[in-house]
């Protein structure tokens, strides 16, 4: 009964997403506010029928109704609440109804919270929105129908797979989706100002709080992801260019771009039309990223259950949204103006470089991915491009960026003094130039590559405070004067010093694991002792273990390291009884100087145990660095300077610093 | 197929970390450490999104000792590659070779930073040509001194 | 010019589109055969049995033959078994066999329960022939024409309709083709 009531509650959803499409272009091109309004509404029945079937379904899997076809694959009655709720989404179908729930939740927002919006723009955008739900919405109930029944029902589910019973792996879905799907608001303003004929500063700013929220999401759940394969997966790998992972690399690339491009939107009226691609191009890789994961057209590790038949459908999904947006585009942009002028080595001249760079990366990791692909349609040729293409091609691009990123915010509007914004960073370059010796002189292997990450990261770091300690006058004012600058200072400026400073904690982080791991396969036996990474482990032997549902061998380690306390850890190996699933549980010792990280092997007859002993250097970096530009991300957020539709009256308290005022 | 495949995504999540196992590892440091970074650059054919050096599977193990038998016996790396792309195809290596099919890919990169380079400089220089809209909140030249001046100030 | 350039974006994707189009056609997993048109590696393998003839390069001359390389854990071949026995029952052309990856005692006892259609039948326990061959997974099937060239290789189990559709044309085709020349 409650199946069908959600499955009934898409449909009626489906109506819903109708009306508020025609509604909304109907209202908005006759000037009808009572269609405009109408349009809203429908926004918001949308939203309430969608978390109807969203609730149904997972009432289906919390009461483990094996009536259900999708309960029966994706669930199990042994499963702990937690995970029969995370099952939801952890298929396909589940996680098709959590894509239109973020849809219709996002849109909802800007029907609720949009009222600085003018009402046109307004509706188009939700008309937009709607038109999108409708391709999804019929995508679910033609093709991926998560309340089909199954008659008799069995008596219990399939699926007890204990990798997806996992607290990351249960939020990197959702996070993943709020970016994905967040970025459908700029697409939809991007259209709506397409059709409009007008793009301006008050677009920008009104598309800037939402590219934001998506921004910050997608950072948060490719982050995760990475966090739980290094955590989990067992040989401490954390990004391997999977062909999923580039499908959410993308978007990130691109709707970074957009982030700063849009900023030179909204201050200088510049870039407008390129600020309007980039958002058309952001969700667009969100869409095509859903094609690849789930039509079969590459092989990942990731890749849900695939169906041509729906690939098909994705396919079709693809050609009318994003053929129809970039069609759009090429009628109506040329006829917008062009902007503030700027000369070339300015602060927007720096936000160029950084788009060029961005979308170039961006590119660069489009053309590696589905270069196989269309290679082998056409000439049959069958070739792989794996990690050592990304790293060789993806590298070299970043670097300039992340040099420039120092430099970037000391740059002025319109015009800007290089020099003299090199010559404030001269106590960073000293700085940088420093450990860049030190680094090359005290690192073993890799020096120089290590000397250069680690430079670089220096060097980023540096600029952010330079330009932090510029705002706020530090050296100049009594330091009274100074913290309250500092205090005072806008919430924006403070999410992008945080978000640039991430980057360069993650940069820390990701070098020292690209290059100076250490690893030892060995054959251990009780009561031996091995050293990796400053620890001297010793082996104690193994015991068996019955889990709740699994039997396990434990194999017991003693960490030591220099006169600190003994560290006892465990390493596990699983087989789970139902299923007869294998998995490794590292032993993780984590720390700021790197973890300690232990596998069990197979045991080896007689000879002993085989045992993997890793030094992950500076790892927990990576995620403090990732964790850092999230926070960046949501501070601007709350910046309510940023979320006030018309612009804010500049007020006498305001920083004058480098963020100049709104060009209005 | 499905066979394979439902192998390798176990294989994958479960015993991922029992790549090179301890008798694989050579005596030589110098031709271990060779075999390490070739087996990197090598992709299994069974769970086609690893290469042999992480994977569990089968078949990696047989071509990771073939790999380090074919080093002890003397060839080189390139040899070594040749030997499996002869019986495997080009799909084995994960460092796509540069050939006339693959130029596109390899100097792609370069060519889209160069043609995005062109587009930015013919952009930058050709909005600079154009005069300054009247209603755009410009600054007179003295007022731009002035500016300049507070803004170092500030810093 | 200029509004050419804002073509480009739709151009890309509808060019793209057609790819991803003809990509839902394709398997991605699979992997074409690198010894198409070579003739076939040099391989020696001693027998299943005990005291039968073991299978090498040599065997595979002078006649289209067909090589299939199967297993006793694979469950697949054990899908397309029922296919072999009808076509050595129908003694089309001579079927070989390699059993790959697996102990003698399991393959004998695989094929006594399931019936062994195969005229030779080499044991790989090693993956030493296989490797050769660039055999990666069960079950494989390769045909090979009177010269000992490789010209054709199947992934996967063999259905009825594939066998007919596609490969029994090849062997007739090879067969007429010494005919001719």
């Amino acid at each position: 009964m409650i199946a069908e009531l959600g499955h009934f509650a898409l449909t009626l959803a489906l109506a819903f997403a109708l009306a508020q499409a025609a509604f909304g272009f109907a209202g908005a091109s006759k000037g009808r506010l009572d269609w405009m309004g109408a349009s809203r509404s429908a926004a918001f029945m949308q939203l309430i029928l969608i978390a109807v079937a969203f609730g149904a379904l997972t009432h289906a899997y919390v009461t483990s109704d094996f009536s259900v076809k999708n309960v029966v694959e994706n669930s199990n009655s042994l499963k702990p609440l937690i995970y029969k709720i995370s099952g939801v989404w952890g298929n396909h179908e589940g996680s098709m109804v959590l894509w239109v729930l973020v849809l219709a939740l996002l849109g909802s927002a800007v029907a609720l919270f949009g009222s600085n919006l003018p009402p046109s723009l307004r509706s188009r955008v939700l008309a937009v929105q709607a038109l999108i739900g409708i391709g999804f919405l019929l995508f679910i109930l033609l093709t991926s129908n998560p309340f089909e029944r199954v008659f008799p029902a069995p008596a219990d589910g399939r699926d007890l797979n204990p990798l997806l019973q996992d607290p990351g792996l249960a939020i990197h879905p959702p996070m993943l989706y709020v970016g994905y799907v967040g970025f459908s608001i700029a697409f939809s303003f991007a259209i709506a100002a397409l059709i409009e004929g007008k793009v301006d500063a008050a677009w920008a700013r009104w598309v800037r709080p939402w590219t934001l929220l998506a921004w910050s999401f997608l950072t948060g759940g490719i982050a995760l992801g990475s966090w739980w394969a290094y955590y989990e997966l067992g040989w401490g790998g954390w990004w391997y260019w999977d062909p999923v992972e580039n499908a959410s690399f993308m978007p990130w690339l691109v709707g970074t771009a957009l982030l700063h491009s849009s900023i030179v939107v909204e201050k200088r009226d510049s870039l407008k039309s390129w600020t309007v691609l980039l958002a058309i191009l952001t969700f667009s890789l969100s869409l095509i990223g859903t094609f690849l994961v789930r039509s079969g057209v590459l092989t990942s590790v990731h890749a849900f259950a695939t169906d041509p038949d729906r690939g098909v459908f994705i396919l079709g999904l693809l050609c009318i949204a994003i053929g129809g947006g970039l069609a759009l585009y090429a009628w109506r942009a040329p006829k917008m103006g062009g902007g503030g002028m700027f000369q070339p080595i300015s602060r927007e001249g720096a936000l160029l470089l950084n788009n060029l760079l961005l979308t170039t990366a961006a590119a660069t990791v489009f053309l590696g991915t589905l270069y196989p692909l269309v290679l082998e349609a056409i000439n049959g040729s069958k070739i792989s491009v794996g990690p050592p293409y990304f790293n060789a091609t993806f590298v070299p691009l970043m670097a300039p960026l992340v040099a420039a990123l120092a430099v970037g915010p000391l740059l002025g509007w319109k015009r800007a003094d290089l020099a003299g914004a090199l010559g404030r960073l001269k106590a960073t370059a000293g700085a940088t130039i420093a450990i860049f010796v030190i680094v090359l002189w005290a690192a073993g292997e890799n020096a120089v590559w290590g000397a250069l990450g680690i430079g670089i990261a220096v060097w980023l770091a540096g600029g952010v405070l330079t330009e932090l300690a510029g705002r706020v006058g530090l050296g100049k004012h009594p330091l009274g004067e100074v913290g309250r600058r500092l205090i005072g200072l806008p919430r924006s400026a403070w999410g992008m010093s945080f978000a640039h400073f991430g980057l360069a904690i993650f940069i820390l982080g990701a070098t020292a694991m690209s290059l100076w791991q250490e690893e030892k396969i060995l054959v251990m036996k009780s009561g031996q002792t091995a050293e990796v990474g400053g620890y001297d482990v010793t082996f104690n032997g193994v015991q068996d273990k019955r889990g709740p549902n699994y039997v396990a061998l434990r194999g017991l380690f003693l960490a030591k390291r220099g006169d600190s306390t003994p560290l006892n850890l465990i390493a596990e190996k699983r087989r789970y009884v139902v299923g007869g699933q294998e998995t490794t549980e590292a032993a993780i010792h984590n720390s700021w100087r790197g973890d300690l990280y232990i596998v069990m092997g197979g045991a080896n007859e007689d000879a002993g145990q085989t045992v993997r002993l890793y030094f992950m250097p500076l790892v927990n970096w990576i995620w403090l660095g990732t964790l850092v530009m999230v926070l960046g991300g949501f501070i601007s957020l709350s910046d309510r300077r940023l979320r006030v539709g018309a612009p804010a009256r500049k007020s006498t308290s305001d920083q004058r610093g480098a963020e100049a005022a709104p060009a209005e | 197929m499905k066979f394979l495949m439902i192998l390798c995504g176990t294989l994958l999540f479960a015993n991922a970390a029992i790549a090179v196992n301890p008798e694989e590892v050579l005596k030589d440091p110098a031709l271990e450490a060779r075999a390490r970074t070739l087996s990197v650059e090598i992709r299994c054919l069974v769970c086609q999104n690893q290469s042999i050096d992480d994977s569990d599977a089968d078949l990696a193990k047989d071509l990771r000792k073939l790999v380090r038998e074919r080093l002890t016996a003397g060839d080189s790396d390139e040899g070594i590659k040749k030997f499996l792309v002869a019986r495997y195809g080009k799909f084995v290596l994960l460092r796509p070779p540069v050939q006339g099919e693959t130029y596109l890919l390899w100097f792609g990169p370069l060519l889209i930073l160069l043609l995005g380079g062109i587009g930015v400089i013919v952009f930058v220089r050709r909005q600079r040509a154009k005069p300054a809209p009247a209603n755009e909140a410009g600054l007179t030249a003295d007022e731009e001194k002035r500016i300049a001046a507070l803004l170092k100030d500030n810093s | 010019m200029r509004r050419a350039l804002y073509l480009l974006p739709l151009g890309l994707f509808l060019w793209l589109a057609v790819y991803f189009a003809l990509g839902l056609t394709k398997d991605p997993r699979l992997i074409p055969s690198a010894l198409v048109d070579k003739p076939a590696p040099a391989f020696s393998l001693p027998a299943l049995y005990d005291g039968a003839p073991g299978l090498s390069e040599k065997d595979l001359t002078g006649g289209v033959v067909i090589l299939n390389v199967f297993a006793s854990w694979c469950v697949p071949c054990r899908v397309e078994h029922p296919l072999w026995m009808q076509l050595s029952k129908e003694k089309i052309l001579p079927i070989h066999g390699i059993a790959w990856k697996d102990t003698k005692s399991n393959a004998i006892n695989w094929l006594k329960q399931l019936g062994d259609p195969y005229d030779l039948i080499g044991h790989d326990p090693q993956n030493q022939a296989g490797i050769e061959w660039g055999v990666y997974g069960v079950p494989e099937t390769y045909i090979i024409d009177r010269a000992g060239r490789i010209r054709y290789k199947h992934v996967g189990p063999l259905y009825p309709e594939i066998w007919k559709n596609d490969l029994l044309p090849v062997v007739q085709r090879l067969k007429n083709e010494k005919k001719a020349s």
